[in-house]
């Protein structure tokens, strides 16, 4: 399937300081990305952040305004779009509305003349399990199986790296489920690098090997699904990706492997590993899920208040005054250790130092709060 | 296109109540009816029924009785057959030319005129505020022998100092064209403009280069609106009379001419009548062909 191609060297794709400017607008700034060969990776940020921006340069339908991009040795940046081994999956699918399934997905193999269009078509649908559709027209399917073609389309032409753009965005959640799952699957069939685009930092999380978080042009932090939630490096990504209790404190000493820190009086511990700032004023983070009411634990605040309580199933989520009136969100696992607690109830809360962060004081708490929902 | 309609109509479910015994749609259709059948439908049987008349022996000018003489029709296309092949020979050499002129058009304002489209747009329907047959003379003057294009030309070498341009069969194509480039222009535009640009973007995608993609997916996604446009021009250029009175001479006119000469002029309704429904039919049968050809009727 891979005998023809257009350029024929595989390897990492290298973006290095690119920008790109819209008059006085930096779309993307000075941003420099390794993506390594086979990798299924994510481009995760708010709407406006760059993404789509960086995705179109990669794809060849911008060109930067500054940087080079690299697939293996090669130079693509200011490569045509029809010449790069490089396929989108555009966003609302693009496909062709004239002409038929297979023929949407032979379109590229025609281009290049490709021999055996028939075999190679078959082969992609059947990769996304649509090869019964292949006489119909776009118009006659479904969101979903559009979705589908959209990918075997890209696809069956084995292009070095596969970029999707908010390929799930216009699919309903149970079908974007489903999705995530399938476009996985199919990543470690083909082995092909995958580049995802998306604003919905839990499809990230559930599908890259590796996710930069981008925020006004520039990466915020890239690494593991796990790495960017249990140990997040600014206020944005904290905030970002889930929910996060930051509380500005004051560090007191730093010795032992561990930072002390003070808030509101109270003393807290950080292991100097997890403080990512050489800044004496700083934001504590704990994720709700890490905070316990109990009142046994090195870090822990006594005389709290229960403000608000909400059943979700799996859990039970509390909305906690301090003494010093900051609401804290504390999930609460539904098994045997519930408390059950009401409002107005008095609680302590107790987590573990090494299920705390420190970042640099100087951040707006709220960045990247309540971004992730707006398209 | 079928094929959609009946899927929307197994997913709908099943018929509510709003569908019994409502006149509200017959309501809706009854002016458009009234207004069709007052001023088309009983126009042409009136129309049909004169093509088929005689005038009788000695009987004054413009005095007819119906013999339903069919023959009437193949009187009227034998000693007309010259105007009536070169206005279908004109009409399409004009759509052909406004095709031409106006897809590039069509495609700069729908793609590339960011935010002068509306001025565009309002440039192109602009001719209507000035009278057809006003244009028409209009063209008479541009094209004239002081007028700037024959002046212009004259000054090339191999241009003849006789050398006119109105009163040629060129004036009258260029008259048509003219006349009907806005009819070309707005559902070649209309459909270009309906083309998502991602569609593009995705062939450049796919390895089509700038002429493949014009070929591969602007030309075929644009094609109900190459369809309207020729129809919207084609049917009015080849039944039009002004053009060829105004810009032509004795030896370009069209049908349109011999069918108004017939009736203002002779007062010889039955030939015009026949003419007329001659000209009609023609053209229909090549709409049908022309549609079936394209398979328009497939398009989203």
């Amino acid at each position: 399937m891979a005998n023809q191609k257009v350029s024929q060297d595989t390897g990492d794709l290298v973006l290095n300081r690119i920008s790109k400017f819209y008059g006085d607008f930096k779309a993307v700034d000075d941003l420099s990305l390794t993506v390594p060969d086979g990798s299924f990776f994510a481009l995760l940020g708010p709407s406006g952040c760059g993404k789509t921006t960086t995705l179109r340069m990669i794809a060849g339908l911008e060109e930067p305004s500054q940087g080079t991009i690299h697939i293996g040795e090669t130079d693509i940046t200011t490569q045509k779009p029809y010449r790069r081994n490089v396929n989108t999956v555009f966003q609302n699918y693009a496909l062709f509305p004239h002409l038929t399934i297979f023929e949407n997905v032979a379109f590229g193999l025609r281009r290049r003349g490709i021999k055996d269009v028939k075999a190679e078509v078959d082969k992609a649908l059947a990769l996304v399990e649509l090869g019964h559709l292949a006489e119909r027209k776009p118009g006659q399917l479904s969101g979903g199986q559009q979705q589908r073609i959209a990918v075997a389309r890209a696809i069956v032409n084995r292009p070095e790296v596969l970029l999707l753009d908010e390929p799930l965005g216009a699919l309903d959640l149970k079908l974007r489920r489903q999705m995530q799952i399938e476009l996985k699957r199919i990543q470690m069939e083909v082995g092909i690098t995958f580049i995802h685009v998306t604003h919905d930092q839990e499809e990230a999380m559930t599908m890259a090997d590796t996710i930069a978080v981008m925020n006004q042009g520039k990466i915020e932090q890239m690494g593991s699904a796990t790495d960017l939630y249990e140990a997040p490096r600014t206020a944005f990504v904290a905030n970002f990706l889930g929910q996060c209790n930051l509380i500005k404190a004051k560090v007191q000493s730093r010795a032992g492997g561990k930072a002390v820190v003070t808030a509101k009086g109270h003393t807290f511990e950080i292991p100097l590993s997890r403080v990512s700032t050489e800044n004496d004023s700083i934001l504590l983070g704990v994720r709700p899920e890490k905070l316990r009411l109990d009142d046994k634990g090195i870090n822990s605040i006594k005389d709290c208040v229960v403000t608000d309580r909400s059943f979700v199933g799996t859990s039970t989520q509390y909305l906690v005054r301090t003494p010093w009136d900051l609401e804290l969100v504390v999930f609460e696992q539904n098994d045997e250790g519930l408390h059950d607690l009401r409002v107005g109830d008095k609680v302590s809360l107790e987590w573990d130092p090494e299920h705390t962060f420190g970042l640099d004081g100087a951040q707006d708490v709220n960045a990247g709060a309540d971004l992730d929902d707006d398209e | 296109m079928a094929f959609l309609h009946t899927a929307t109509g197994t997913s709908s479910g099943p018929k509510s109540g709003i569908k019994s015994k409502s006149w509200t749609p017959y309501l809706l259709l009854a002016p458009g009816l009234i207004w069709l059948i007052t001023f088309f439908i009983f126009p042409i049987i009136s129309l049909a029924s004169t093509s088929t008349m005689v005038r009788p022996e000695g009987a004054q000018i413009g005095t007819y009785v119906q013999e339903l003489r069919f023959a009437n029709y193949i009187d009227a296309f034998q000693a007309n057959q010259e105007q009536y092949i070169r206005s279908f020979i004109y009409a399409a050499l004009a759509t052909i030319l406004a095709l031409a002129i106006a897809y590039p058009l069509a495609y700069m304002i729908a793609f590339k005129s960011g935010k002068y489209r509306n001025i565009l747009l309002v440039l192109v329907v602009a001719p209507f505020f000035t009278s057809f047959l006003l244009r028409t003379v209009a063209w008479t003057q541009i094209l004239g022998d002081e007028g700037p294009i024959v002046s212009t030309l004259k000054l090339l070498p191999f241009v003849d100092e006789s050398m006119r341009l109105t009163s040629t069969p060129f004036a009258v194509v260029s008259g048509l064209t003219y006349n009907f480039l806005p009819f070309m222009t707005l559902p070649l535009y209309a459909s270009l403009e309906r083309i998502d640009p991602r569609t593009l973007e995705a062939s450049g995608d796919l390895y089509a280069n700038a002429f493949t993609t014009f070929r591969k997916v602007t030309v075929p996604l644009s094609l109900p609106g190459v369809v309207a446009g020729t129809l919207l021009t084609f049917i009015p250029a080849a039944g039009d009379y002004i053009n060829a009175a105004i810009l032509g001479n004795p030896n370009t006119r069209m049908i349109g001419n011999v069918i108004e000469s017939r009736f203002f002029a002779v007062v010889d309704y039955p030939t015009a009548a026949a003419l007329s429904f001659t000209l009609m039919a023609t053209i229909l049968i090549l709409v049908t062909l022309y549609i079936r050809r394209t398979n328009t009727d497939e398009l989203v």
